[in-house]
């Protein structure tokens, strides 16, 4: 639908409510949740496998875990879930886990460190999309067996050098340290597929809820786990139904047929604060917005047009005009919620300063071509950037193109500036700090597209130095420390412009408690959640 | 009359048995041939476009972090890096064999999908035409008999409004009015939360299978929740279906055998219907299934306002995705279905037109 429609039917909507009054407000049973939300990217509810954002959520609240995010404390981290306790050894690569006695499978079967072992060998064996959260210290399908081990009720891992413990915690944290029923599982192993083809529609954990029924792109089902060591949940019944437009979202909400409505517009939003018995939560979420300015490119290489570039962007306007309620300043590469994020943000728009810089890098008449993908508000800010800087005497070209085509050039180093977003791959600095700060062969030959730094052309210099001496500090402290200089050094002196991180805004009844959607660092959470 | 040599010779209990059903056979040849030489175009054209578009299945599948190494892993999975023509082939092989390949994107077999979406939009698409239909012939006759009268110029706004307001809109405004404000039908979706996967599936249809297992209360709910989405396909059906049978009608109205029925007293009943109408049969026929099949195809706007979960959006959604099985599959059935259409109409258009036999 476009911006005209869905400004007119908001609108339509937003006057007609206000001349008149709803039927008699339904109620959803006080013990059950229903939320309305978009689903259709969920993929697989395989935890070695799923990496979406709602096949993050079902996984989040049917599998348990060796160490797990408290939806009510997130900025305390991680903390024991199927794992009581964990010691690491003197050279730092192993760490013994100490299974939590007591818990069951939905299944009936006991939760083993044996399961534990089997889930993580799986996720490596299988190597599907988000296996890299785990192969990333040094497992690989064939040293699984030796370096992911069970014996007893220890679970033992074994990395290939030291890293931060933190580190290896916060990746256990994420889907892929979903903990399965290994004889659940096997006895439904196809062809050797290690359980793979039933698992992707089909659960096997130990989490506050059981995945009842999924039809893609119609509804998620979960009844609620009776035998849940935590305690059985409040809510003994969720229902996700996939509503794709935010109109009719926010019909269902004001008439009382759900209980949560996570993908308003800001239209809708606007219009649901006002409704009566809806309340609007916000969270952070994890998405960035920025530029990249690519080194290859003689004139965007020099120190004072990065800076330049950095004064070029109206932050507060934008947030507060077409971005607001979605997005909030964010300078960092870490976002807010994050171990070690920073909430220094030291630039603001201010084209004499951008001017000064430009003229003391000596560039005159620079032209650049800036690539946008097709979405609204990736436009609106690329057209905000050109006329500032058309003030500075810089005239740059939009390119508009898909994802294909946009996403092409920029890995292939071609465009001149990528204005993109990027979300976090799991619930440690590592993540953003290891693509954004850190590239150890900036060749050409070197091909690694995974990295935003090699993509920008940007030879982080120290940073990558300093990245990986982060990622093996074992004193978390000293670790957050060493984050926030890194952010510090490549605030100043890197040619990502950051600009803003994603707000979500949840629209839900005003009797509905503790609901999460995990902020930056998770998924949803439901079992905590009462009405 | 007496007949003639010639005549005796055509009459069919005459005829030759080879001379009877040659006829029959090399019709029905000529027409699976045309079904088929129409498929394989469909299917080739749809498959080339699916390739060339600027969307990167392997991207969508791996994601935009992925390494290069992974990245042409996928691309050699999926197969291509062979010529198109092989990729064709290969594919038309699998859909000979009723295999339309495995959904990119939620690895379950496209054909499974399509049986799962596609009743959600028979559904709503056959009460929609019924509605279509009902309403918008004998509204299009009486603005024919009544040309210029106040009941012309009220079906002229009707339809007028059916074809210019946005479907978006007028689905929105609905929803707001008789689900939002007024209460009197269900809101998005098929069924209401209490009543999801209550009967079994055994068509798909959840009306039919409400009705098959005498689960009044769920058909109750599920005809409250297809009612509006289904009168407002309706109502655009309507509009195009009026209009034509009004166009069609006056054309006959003003035929010299109208004329010389009235003049002969035949009551203006019997003229509008026992021979008017009955000779825009034919053309009527192909005004319903072109609309039906439109129907079939998926509304996707209304199906997204009222979260149906119908093959309009299952292919849209799969566009958006690249995911191009799904793309693909999906456009198959659309395209059978308006083959099947035109097949239906050329049998009615031999019922009700005997010289078309």
């Amino acid at each position: 639908m476009n911006v005209i429609n869905r400004l007119l039917t908001s609108a339509a909507i937003g006057v007609a409510v206000s001349l008149t009054s709803f039927a008699a407000v339904a109620e959803t049973p006080a013990n059950m949740l229903v939320i309305a939300n978009r689903i259709d990217d969920i993929i697989t509810v395989d935890p070695a496998e799923s990496f979406e954002f709602a096949g993050s959520d079902i996984s989040r609240n049917v599998y348990g875990r060796l160490v797990n995010l408290d939806p009510n404390d997130l900025g305390a981290g991680y903390k024991p879930d199927l794992a009581e306790s964990w010691d690491v050894s003197e050279d730092g690569k192993t760490i013994t886990f100490t299974m939590r006695e007591g818990v069951t499978f939905h299944s009936g079967n006991p939760v083993r460190a044996e399961d534990a072992a089997y889930s993580l060998q799986r996720a490596v064996i299988l190597n599907k999309t988000p296996a890299f959260i785990l192969t990333q210290f040094g497992f690989t399908p064939e040293n699984a067996a030796e370096t992911i081990k069970a014996e007893g009720n220890k679970l033992m891992i074994t990395t290939d050098k030291k890293y931060a413990t933190s580190f290896v915690l916060n990746c256990l944290t994420s889907t892929i340290g979903g903990i399965v029923d290994k004889e659940t599982v096997m006895a439904h192993e196809a062809d050797g597929d290690m359980g793979n083809t039933w698992l992707k529609t089909n659960s096997a954990g130990s989490g506050p809820y059981v995945l009842a029924g999924w039809k893609p792109n119609e509804s998620v089902t979960l009844t609620s786990n009776p035998d849940y060591y935590g305690g059985a949940p409040t809510m003994e019944r969720v229902i996700v139904r996939h509503v794709q437009e935010s109109a009719s979202q926010r019909l269902l909400l004001e008439r009382g047929d759900i209980d949560i409505a996570r993908n308003l517009n800001p239209e809708d939003i606007a219009g649901a604060t006002d409704a009566d018995g809806v309340k609007v939560v916000d969270e952070l979420k994890g998405r960035l917005m920025y530029l990249a300015l690519n080194q290859k490119h003689p004139v965007l290489s020099k120190p004072e047009v990065r800076q330049a570039f950095k004064y070029l962007i109206d932050y507060e306007g934008m947030r507060d005009s077409f971005l607001k309620g979605q997005y909030t300043i964010h300078q960092n590469f870490l976002p807010a919620t994050y171990l070690g994020a920073s909430d220094e943000n030291p630039f603001s728009y201010n084209i004499e300063k951008a001017k000064e810089l430009l003229a003391a890098a000596g560039v005159e008449n620079l032209e650049v071509e800036i690539g946008v993908r097709e979405a609204q508000e990736r436009i609106e800010i690329g057209q905000a950037f050109q006329n500032a800087a058309a003030l500075a005497g810089i005239k740059v070209n939009i390119t508009v193109g898909t994802a294909k085509q946009i996403l092409a050039r920029y890995r292939s180093r071609d465009l001149d500036i990528y204005l993109g977003a990027w979300g976090p791959d799991y619930p440690d600095p590592q993540t953003n700090a290891g693509t954004f700060a850190y590239n150890p062969d900036n060749s050409d030959a070197a091909n690694a597209t995974g990295l935003l730094a090699w993509r920008t052309g940007w030879d982080a210099g120290g940073l990558t130095e300093k990245v990986d001496a982060a990622v093996t500090e074992g004193d978390r402290d000293k670790r957050i420390q060493m984050y926030l200089d890194i952010q510090k050094e490549f605030r100043e002196i890197s040619p990502f412009v950051i600009m803003f991180q994603q707000i979500e805004q949840s629209a839900m009844r005003d009797n509905v408690m503790d609901f999460s959607t995990g902020q930056a660092v998770t998924a949803a959470a439901y079992w905590q959640v009462t009405k | 009359m007496a007949l003639t040599e010639d005549t005796k010779e055509r009459r069919p209990s005459k005829a030759p048995l080879s001379e009877k059903f040659l006829p029959f056979v090399k019709g029905t040849l000529l027409t699976l041939g045309s079904i088929a030489v129409t498929m394989l175009g469909l299917l080739f054209i749809t498959f080339i476009i699916g390739r060339v578009m600027p969307i990167d299945p392997v991207l969508s599948i791996v994601g935009e972090r992925a390494s290069q190494s992974t990245y042409d892993a996928v691309y050699l999975q999926l197969g291509l890096d062979k010529p198109l023509l092989v990729q064709f082939f290969y594919y038309l092989w699998d859909v000979m064999h009723l295999d339309f390949g495995i959904s990119l994107l939620n690895a379950r077999p496209v054909s499974e999908d399509i049986a799962r979406v596609f009743p959600a939009t028979l559904e709503l698409a056959t009460l929609g035409i019924f509605f279509g239909v009902v309403l918008g012939v004998p509204l299009g006759v009486l603005a024919a008999v009544r040309k210029g009268s106040w009941i012309d110029q009220i079906a002229r706004v009707v339809a007028l409004v059916g074809y210019s307001m946005p479907i978006f809109w007028l689905g929105l405004m609905g929803l707001l009015v008789f689900y939002g404000i007024l209460g009197w039908v269900g809101g998005p979706g098929r069924v209401g939360i209490f009543y999801v996967d209550v009967v079994p599936s055994i068509t798909g249809l959840i009306l039919v299978d409400a009705a098959l297992d005498g689960n009044w209360e769920v058909f109750k709910d599920a005809f409250s929740h297809i009612i509006l989405p289904a009168s407002l396909l309706g109502y655009y059906s309507l509009a195009y279906v009026s209009r034509m049978t009004r166009s069609f009608m006056l054309e006959q109205l003003s035929a010299e055998y109208v004329t010389t029925a009235r003049v002969k007293g035949m009551s203006e009943w019997d003229v509008v219907w026992k021979h008017a109408f009955k000779n825009i049969r034919v053309q009527l026929i192909t005004v319903i299934a072109l609309s039906y099949a439109n129907l079939l195809e998926g509304s996707v706007l209304t199906e997204i306002i009222f979260s149906w979960p119908g093959i309009g959006s299952y292919i849209t959604t799969a566009l958006l995705s690249a995911d191009m099985n799904a793309v693909l599959g999906g456009t198959v059935v659309v395209g059978l279905i308006f083959i099947l259409l035109n097949i239906f109409s050329d049998l009615l258009y031999k019922v009700f037109d005997p010289r078309a036999k």
